[in-house]
């Protein structure tokens, strides 16, 4: 016994003794929900891939705290012809190897980012020509006008040619690769941090660059990072103080955060609209009692389904307080009318009627498709969805799958198996345009790529007509105008149940000032760190 | 003799095509490994030519018979979500699960075999009592809740040890290892401890009971009659001949110790195989997931297998049921 004893004790007396080590200030250690898979910049279109290697590769453009368009490798740009954008090149700025950024680098650049590989095609159109005009002047010469070529170019990061060329990274590496390309385990891009360490799914350091062209606002020295998968451990690190940076906070323990002395959540309304949406092209729903007839081709129904959400309870019950109740498709941050627009009031009764005027007094039976691992309590807000249109006679069987089995099911690629899903868009190009073509379009022309990611088929003719003039249309009030009377179109439709934003939520040290993005991009150039 | 092995090696070689077959055929209800690889915005035709590129467009049994070809020669493609070939990944991934799994058997036994002959020796007293009720929570909970339960007590109410991590790691050739630094031995213990409780309790109980079973045999009582020394019969003739089997069980359960690191792993961020699985789950990450599995498949294999020969080496009645047999 005296020997169980004694190695308790011994146990208690070591675990004593090792006490943490305090971190050396300005190194900030960060914490993410995901890995940083690789550091090609071109292999993944993902968020929080393109903010860690937004610290170490830049674009022609960047997006400040509020989202706006600044310039970063281009000083300025202009558009001489409608059809042709003009980039000046910021001189003097030097890739990390030391190499001398020019024209050649974004020509390249052009090419690779629309290679086959590339999981980045759609940051520049294949028929976009670039000609080099001198060694910093580029020019982007359209088949027809676009006033938004440049919206997502923030993270189309410029690469260097030569070091490309040297190290045999000419072309993204391929899904189907058998080894590693050079480009995916090594970064030389132009930002203000230098990767100097990285081990996938374990560790990434990054350091300061002492020869960044720009000033950087921040103070820090050194990132580390480290994927942090558990939601429990994430946010114990972030009250043990053994990492100053954690995203996501789970919902559930943002008052914990909170209430602790050395930490606090940053709170904000994130892009992403998180909506609801119905089959409306089948003449018969696919998962559904109602045969013979589809009941969400008749408008009433699907007024009498949005009506019947008390999107209020959602947001206090489900997401704490932690959502937007949104009227839109798109977030208002990205539409400059959005205040234009409300939410039809929840109204139960007016749905029961509606409901019986459409011909079903008794309601019907359909299957709901819904993620659980994909948006903030995605499954949680699909069940209370559920009660809500049970009320109004409506049952409907609940299908919350993981996100790869979900999104195997609903989406093109699957045939669009689902009658009623509910789902959450980010328009990676922040405007109006890409919600209208991409999952408010007619999807009948196969061979057009409109309406790829609408899911329920919604077309309106009117609506596709406004969409094409809002491409190529460049005075911005009358395109505000154009977009304004297209989500009225939709509206008057109910084509889609817009439910909420969801929140971001991110764990920050009291020691750290940290500004928040509303695209939940976590960027640290601008953060600062106090001793 | 030969033939007796032969023809066990024969079995496991089976069994680890029955593995591949069962995975194999699981891998098709796990999703589906595009729409993990591109983002929702991107366009069917890219999609397509992504799925061609890696081969999925074939029909299974293609699938199927090339995969296994090249399994067989130890080449487990290419990480869908990593870019990297498997074989490196998990070689990578080893050294942490392999020293986890080490330091939570070490820790198993030593605290097992302690506390199950403390309890077998003073049954009556309350610190025996109080093992048994310890070894009852060790066997009940969940692996999950007692690392939180310890991260929440020593990380974040204590602060003496990290919550998540390997800490400073030192590289040997391909080895890394975390013993060899103080943020590396913090790092160890409190996934040590969540992953051993379990086989703990185990070995205690097993010690416990087998201990109790010897003390009754005739050959202790001879031994008390000798006159021997209550701590030579008790710890030079009892336990002795108690340990072979916890021995067995040790070395058998050692590879559910390393499969079942999965749980841990995720628990406390540590940087090994299992966790690597778990994310290959969760990405539809087949060439990671199939290479797993025949890898944990063929440690059961080879450390039963292991177990059979040595049986008949030890034993020699077995050697004589075999030779008749055959």
């Amino acid at each position: 016994m005296s020997v169980g004893r004694t190695l308790f004790a011994a146990t208690l007396a070591g675990m004593l003794a090792l006490t943490m080590s305090p971190a050396s200030s300005q190194t900030l250690r960060y914490a993410n929900q995901g890995d940083l898979k690789s550091l090609d910049p071109y292999s993944l279109n993902e968020s929080t891939t393109h903010a860690h290697l937004g610290h170490v590769y830049q674009g022609l453009t960047a997006r400040d705290k509020d989202l706006k368009i600044i310039p970063a490798l281009a000083e300025s740009w202009e558009t001489p012809e409608p059809t042709r954008w003009r980039f000046h090149l910021r001189k003097g700025v030097k890739f990390h190897n030391g190499d001398p950024f020019t024209a050649d680098d974004v020509l390249f650049s052009a090419d690779r980012v629309r290679n086959k590989n590339s999981n980045m095609q759609t940051r520049l159109a294949p028929n976009v020509k670039v000609v080099k005009v001198d060694d910093y002047t580029v020019d982007f010469v359209l088949p027809s006008p676009n006033p938004i070529l440049h919206s997502s170019w923030d993270v189309w990061y410029i690469m260097d040619k030569k070091w490309a060329e040297e190290n045999k990274a000419v072309e993204p590496t391929p899904v189907s690769a058998t080894s590693p390309s050079y480009a995916s385990l090594h970064e030389n891009g132009t930002g203000s941090f230098i990767i100097e360490s990285h081990q996938p799914g374990v560790k990434t350091v990054f350091k300061a660059n002492p020869n960044y062209w720009g000033k950087m606002e921040g103070n820090l020295k050194e990132i580390i990072f480290t994927p942090i998968a558990s939601d429990a451990t994430r946010v114990a690190a972030l009250l043990s103080g053994e990492v100053d940076v954690i995203e996501p906070v789970p919902i559930q323990d943002i008052s914990r955060v909170d209430s602790s002395p050395n930490a606090q959540v940053l709170k904000a309304p994130e892009l992403r609209t998180i909506f609801i949406g119905f089959d409306t092209v089948r003449d018969e729903l696919l998962y559904s009692n109602i045969k013979g007839k589809n009941p969400f081709k008749d408008v009433k129904v699907r007024e009498a389904f949005y009506k019947a959400i008390d999107i209020e309870l959602i947001k206090t019950r489900v997401m704490r307080g932690l959502s937007t109740p949104s009227a839109l498709m798109i977030a208002p941050e990205l539409f400059a009318l959005s205040k234009e627009f409300t939410r039809p009031k929840f109204d139960p009764d007016g749905a029961k009627k509606l409901l019986t005027e459409a011909g079903y007094p008794d309601g019907f039976e359909v299957t709901m498709d819904c993620p659980n691992d994909r948006y903030v309590n995605d499954a949680a807000i699909c069940q209370a969805v559920v009660g809500m249109l049970a009320r109004i006679g409506v049952k409907i069987n609940l299908l919350a799958q993981p996100k790869a089995q979900y999104f195997a099911k609903v989406l093109k690629q699957g045939g669009y198996q689902t009658s009623f899903f509910m789902l959450g868009w980010t328009p990676s190009t922040m405007d109006s345009h890409n919600v209208m073509n991409d999952i408010m379009g007619c999807r009948d022309d196969a061979k057009s790529s409109r309406g790829e990611a609408n899911l329920g088929g919604y077309c309106n003719k009117d609506f596709d007509a406004l969409t094409d003039k809002v491409l190529v249309e460049t005075d911005t009030n009358k395109r505000n105008q154009m977009i304004k009377q297209a989500y009225e179109i939709s509206m008057k439709d109910w084509a889609y149940i817009p439910l909420h934003q969801q929140a971001l939520a991110w764990g920050v040290s009291k020691k750290v000032n940290l500004p928040q993005r509303a695209d939940n991009l976590v960027m640290f150039h601008w953060a600062t760190k106090k001793e | 003799m030969l033939a007796f092995t032969l023809r066990r090696a024969l079995q496991a070689i089976g069994v680890m095509f029955a593995v591949g077959i069962i995975a194999f055929s699981m891998f098709r209800f796990a999703g589906d490994p595009v729409n993990q690889i591109v983002s929702i915005d991107t366009p069917a035709a890219e999609r397509e030519a992504v799925r061609k590129s890696l081969g999925l467009d074939d029909p299974v049994p293609v699938q199927f018979v090339r995969y296994f070809g090249n399994a067989a020669q130890f080449k487990f493609g290419v990480s869908y979500q990593f870019r990297q070939p498997v074989s490196a990944l998990l070689m990578e991934r080893m050294p942490a699960t392999l020293e986890l799994a080490i330091c939570a058997t070490v820790f198993a036994m030593v605290l097992g075999i302690l506390m199950g002959v403390y309890s077998a020796l003073r049954r009556d007293t309350l610190l025996a009592k109080l093992f048994q009720a310890v070894s009852l929570i060790g066997i009940s909970l969940p692996t999950f809740l007692i690392g939180i339960l310890l991260i929440y007590l020593f990380a974040v109410t204590l602060g003496w040890l990290p919550s998540f991590g390997r800490g400073e790691v030192v590289k040997l050739g391909w080895w890394t290892t975390g013993l060899l630094t103080l943020s590396g031995l913090k790092a160890l213990i409190m996934p040590s401890i969540t992953l051993g409780l379990f086989q703990m309790t185990l070995i205690m109980r097993l010690v416990r009971a087998e201990m109790l079973e010897v003390l009754r045999t005739d050959y202790i009582r001879f031994a008390r009659a000798r006159g021997l020394t209550t701590r030579a019969i008790h710890f030079g003739h009892a336990l002795k001949n108690t340990l072979i089997p916890v021995i067995t069980m040790a070395g058998l359960q050692f590879g559910s110790v390393i499969a079942f690191s999965i749980i841990t792993e995720t628990v406390f961020q540590w940087p090994g195989m299992g966790i690597l699985f778990v994310q290959a789950v969760q990405n539809v990450d087949i060439p990671i997931m199939a290479a797993y599995l025949l890898m944990v498949s063929l440690i059961f294999v080879t450390i039963n297998l292991v177990v059979d020969i040595l049986y008949t080496v030890v034993d020699p009645r077995l050697r004589s049921t075999i030779g008749r047999a055959a």
